[in-house]
């Protein structure tokens, strides 16, 4: 059974006007999680200055949650520092979107686990 | 801005004319159709006229009409009908049903719970275009076999299956037959006694009447047990006050799309086929289902590296209504059982798209989507790490 997914008006604004959206070519990090099978799959590219996040960008394939989710993960971490970038939770994902409907709940936990990957892949690219 | 409904699959506005017709059964003729006195029988008159009508959509006689609150009960009746008659009468012998597996979920989870309480199953596949294998059909049966349940047309890819010929099949092995013709009635010809068919659900919404209206038609001498006890209505198989409002609804329906179906399914098809021919155009987007055998108001797509709710949103954005077999939309978070039974990988059903088209869709609004619709394909492409070209 399908059921209407009852999006805000902060989930609508993301989803219909995604911020950084798109690759960077040259990034320090490359974040990519989810699975096509299950219908979202999301790919994070972060620029790294000064152990801070210079530059994010996000690619999605997925329903309006997960790039809703994306899109917010991107705005709050930019220009955070890695270690506090990499604290974000889903619960902050949804937090700042003004919720989600439950079922979608795993789209904001995608969104931060890419952030988390990219971050990883930074410092095995950098030994750190 | 500009509201276009393209999901008559899911339900349709009632009929002016079939609107007119009702009114008078709420506020004048309210009578109950049960009741003895005069308000009792204009109702009744007007249930009774309904009966005719509805019969005369697909051949049948009146008394071979039973009215029930839409498709669901209607397949729940028939199924659970027949085979609670038949557990009876076969005592602690096997009892077989066969049905497909893309069925509508009003039969599929019907048939899972006969499952459940011991009746055994048998869902048979389908092939890319979503067509019952007659082979496999025939190898299904068994001594123990008694019915078979399989749609007339599919829901959502709009595959139309072969009918006549399963009827034919089911007539030589004494199985009884139904199907849940829901999508298919006012959009292709149905001629109940030649198609061999036992069983055959109705629903009012789907057809221009209102919802919370259904029927089944109940071949004369095929044997049923209620399923709901009450008052005796309906031969004491339904009981249940009469929706006379509704059941004048369905009846008027069933006698505008009689007498309107040749130019609905000329008209409908027409745009429907312009609506393919544009959409197409689109880089990596393919029409899912049968390319001949559908319901003439189904177009069914899906689009590479982009998922159904998003593509459906957009659309909303842009004023039109459609429906998704992805996941995304789904309470289960799985993708349509539908698309996945004729071979979709779990990422392609997730980038469908249906469009189910009416007889007040026009010209303006098929092109209006076809010029809307290769945008949000490629906005939505932008954002997808899985669109690399």
């Amino acid at each position: 059974m399908t059921e209407n997914a009852d999006y805000n008006e902060i989930v609508k604004d993301h989803f219909f006007n995604p911020r950084n959206v798109g690759e960077i070519k040259d990034a320090d990090g490359v974040g990519t999680v989810g699975n096509p099978q299950c219908g979202d799959i999301m790919t994070i590219y972060i620029k790294v200055k000064d152990n801070k996040i210079e530059d994010i960008k996000f690619k999605t394939y997925g329903c309006a949650a997960a790039i809703a989710s994306s899109s917010i993960a991107t705005e709050i971490v930019k220009g955070k520092t890695l270690e506090e970038a990499e604290k974000l939770t889903r619960d902050d994902v949804a937090k700042e979107l003004g919720g989600l409907p439950a079922i979608k709940m795993h789209c904001s936990n995608l969104a931060s686990d890419a952030l988390r990957e990219a971050i990883k892949d930074y410092r095995k690219k950098r030994k750190m | 801005m500009k509201k276009i409904y393209m999901d008559y699959g899911a339900s349709t506005p009632v009929d002016k004319e079939v609107l007119k017709e009702m009114l008078p059964y709420f506020d004048e003729k309210y009578g109950n159709p049960s009741s003895i006195h005069g308000f009792g029988r204009e109702a009744f008159d007007g249930v009774e006229d309904a009966r005719e009508r509805v019969a005369g959509l697909i051949n049948a006689k009146p008394d071979e009409i039973t009215f029930t609150s839409g498709g669901t009960e209607s397949d729940n009746l028939a199924i659970k009908g027949v085979a609670f008659k038949n557990k009876d009468k076969r005592g602690s012998k096997g009892y077989h049903i066969i049905t497909s597996s893309i069925e509508h979920p009003a039969v599929l989870e019907t048939c899972k719970y006969m499952e459940k309480i011991g009746f055994n199953v048998k869902f048979l596949s389908v092939d890319k275009y979503g067509v019952v294998d007659l082979d496999e059909l025939k190898n299904a049966i068994s001594k123990d076999t008694f019915l078979m349940s399989i749609m007339f047309a599919n829901h959502e890819i709009g595959t139309i299956q072969p009918i006549e010929e399963i009827g034919k099949i089911a007539k030589e092995n004494d199985i009884i037959f139904h199907t849940d013709a829901i999508q298919a009635v006012c959009k292709t010809p149905i001629d109940a006694n030649k198609l061999n068919v036992d069983l055959l659900s109705i629903s009012g919404h789907k057809i221009y009447a209102p919802k919370g209206v259904g029927a089944l038609y109940i071949k004369k001498g095929v044997k049923l047990q209620t399923i709901s006890h009450g008052g005796g209505h309906e031969k004491g198989l339904r009981s249940s006050t009469y929706n006379s409002p509704g059941i004048v609804g369905l009846g008027k329906a069933c006698e505008l799309g009689k007498n309107r179906l040749e130019e609905d399914m000329a008209y409908i098809k027409s745009l429907r086929d312009s609506l393919i021919k544009k959409t197409l155009v689109i880089e990596e987007s393919y029409l899912n289902g049968h390319p001949e055998k559908r319901l003439v108001n189904n177009a069914h797509f899906r689009f590479t590296a982009i998922e159904g709710e998003s593509l459906n949103l957009r659309l909303d954005d842009k004023g039109i209504a459609a429906a998704t077999g992805s996941a995304c939309s789904s309470t289960k978070l799985e993708a349509s059982h539908i698309l996945l039974a004729i071979g979709l990988k779990p990422e392609e059903a997730h980038g469908s798209l249906r469009l189910t088209l009416g007889r007040i869709t026009t010209d303006e609004e098929v092109n209006y989507v076809a010029e809307v619709l290769p945008d949000i394909v490629n906005t939505l492409r932008d954002m997808s790490p899985l669109w690399n070209r």
